[in-house]
């Protein structure tokens, strides 16, 4: 195997597609600062909610989802779509299926979705479903992406010269395939006429409750988790110049991961008008998600075993490395939250963006900026980053604005369910819901701080990243032995 | 035995079905005899040095 690697190795510049890859990094960059941005703005509008200017373009219902699909979708997707075609191609040992147009197809195609689904935001053209809000005909344009995204996957998968497909594969897969069956069945739609925006879905009452969160939590079992785990098995090794700690290990992850993510979406639904069996049945299957989550979590640090010193001077590898550890903290609190009892308190409040934001930034985001770290200087073929300082500086600050994010919304959504919650002495609700809002604002200061230094974070890395594009070289790149080494 | 309650009996033993491939699964990672290439097979990444 690795004969026929070195072997190939003169042949390696034309040998895979890659500008359709260095565009994918660009415009990551691009849709996370702008996903940052809009994080901040509808922050800012829930502390002084004057900041909307009484514009129906800029109201809070509006941007909200602007930001959820720009750092979803745009952000994350867009970074899923490159590292995809990296990855595939390199542990497949084979060009991409389809070569340059078909992967650029791919890329400008879902970027045309983007634009789109944002606009019609802004528009106020929604289906109001979470994180699936586009209306029919962007759902019906996205599904000819996937497919084609699925063609170039499969079809590289298929004429491998690897006998073996790596563990990354296999997430990779599981997401491009678990994400066409979520968005064809969740958006059933029969629209009013063929030229208007409008539909009605096919679902109705609880059944269309439970689809959505079918949906919804899938998006995250497998948009989110697994196909961002299928960055960490091959970024973290690459990054570390390791193999995974444990190949074993990954199969059982995989596998229990696919097997238990899919039941897990009814803990959306608790002490609503689904049935109560399946609210169990959802609890139940999140608790369990526990054990591969931690056994996921233990593989990706443990490869760094022997290693650790590399932390201290690869800052990149550092962001990766951190993700796992936000992985592993956010897949322990979504479980304990999915508990009936405990839900009871956090459905509703901000506990749940807390949780949700430790997994957005501490995960996701983490691990793309540690794999975009790792990806530019190989991409453009540069010994290194720009500036190694400057990434210490974005991981410091970024971090930063994580605790303060988090911390300050634990507070404000268990401050929240209790005093929601609370009764006086003569059976009345103690407080209005006024108060409720009143209470919050203090935090939702703090939070606003944090998404500011997220947000500085983000354009430091985009500095970075763009004097190493134009192919500069500092003085603190140079004194980074690792960043040439790897 | 009609159709459709054989149907019946196979759909409602779904979580057999998934335990005993799930046990399978995890019998064939942790096989003595697949141990080596599961080693090779995690150096697949290391293997292009690019």
């Amino acid at each position: 195997m690795s004969s026929l690697a070195v072997a190939r190795a003169d042949h390696r510049g034309p040998r895979y597609v890659e500008d359709v890859i260095r565009a994918a990094v660009v415009l990551t960059m691009f849709w996370g600062v702008v996903a940052f941005l809009a994080g901040v703005v509808i922050a800012a509008q829930l502390v002084w909610p004057q900041l909307s200017f009484d514009s129906q373009y800029l109201t809070f219902g509006r941007l909200r989802p602007l930001h959820t699909s720009a750092a979803i979708f745009a952000f994350g997707g867009t970074a899923l779509i490159g590292t995809a075609f990296h990855v595939v191609q390199r542990t497949c040992r084979a060009r991409l299926f389809g070569g340059a147009p078909l992967g650029w197809f791919v890329l400008l195609g879902y970027q045309f979705f983007i634009v789109t689904a944002a606009a019609s935001y802004l528009l106020g053209i929604t289906q109001s479903k979470e994180y699936a809000e586009p209306e029919w005909f962007i759902d019906l344009w996205l599904t000819i992406v996937w497919v084609a995204y699925l063609v170039a996957y499969l079809g590289t998968v298929l004429k491998r010269e690897e006998p073996h497909i790596y563990v990354a594969n296999w997430f990779y897969l599981a997401f491009i395939i678990t994400i066409a069956m979520l968005h064809i069945v969740n958006n059933l739609a029969v629209p009013v006429s063929i030229t208007g925006s409008k539909s009605y879905g096919a679902w109705s009452g609880v059944q269309d409750a439970m689809i959505q969160w079918w949906y919804g939590h899938n998006a995250v079992g497998f948009f989110l988790t697994a196909a961002f785990l299928g960055m960490m098995y091959y970024y973290i090794p690459k990054a570390a110049n390791r193999p995974i700690y444990s190949y074993r290990l990954s199969i059982i992850h995989f596998w229990s991961l696919v097997f238990l993510y899919i039941w897990a979406g009814p803990h959306h639904l608790h002490y609503t008008s689904l049935p109560d069996w399946a609210q169990t049945l959802g609890m139940v299957f999140s608790v369990m998600l526990w054990m591969p989550s931690w056994g996921g979590m233990i593989n990706g640090l443990m490869t760094l075993s022997g290693a650790w010193d590399k932390l201290r001077t690869d800052p990149g590898l550092r962001f990766s490395v951190t993700a796992v550890g936000f992985y592993g903290m956010a897949t322990f609190e979504g479980p304990v939250m999915s508990i009936k009892a405990v839900n009871s308190l956090s459905h509703y409040t901000d506990w749940t963006i807390g949780h949700v934001h430790s997994g957005a930034l501490g995960w996701v985001a983490f691990i793309v900026f540690g794999t975009l770290y790792y990806l530019t200087p190989k991409m453009w073929n540069r010994p290194a980053m720009w500036s190694v300082r400057l990434i210490s500086w974005h991981y410091w600050i970024a971090t930063l604005g994580i605790v303060l994010y988090i911390t300050a919304m634990w507070v404000s959504g268990i401050m929240q369910g209790l005093m929601w919650r609370a009764y006086d002495e003569l059976g009345f609700l103690q407080y209005s819901f006024v108060e409720t809002v009143a209470a919050m604002q203090p935090f939702y200061m703090i939070r606003l701080l944090g998404g500011l230094f997220f947000l500085s974070g983000g354009l430091i890395m985009a500095y970075n990243m763009w004097r190493t594009i134009r192919g500069e070289v500092s003085a603190s790149a140079v004194a980074a032995p690792r960043a040439i080494a790897a | 035995m009609a159709l459709e309650a054989l149907h019946q009996i196979l759909a409602s033993a779904w979580t057999i079905w998934a335990v005993l491939i799930f046990a399978g699964i995890a019998r064939w990672a942790w096989r003595p005899a697949n141990r080596r290439r599961f080693e090779q097979d995690a150096n697949i990444p290391l293997n292009d040095e690019n």
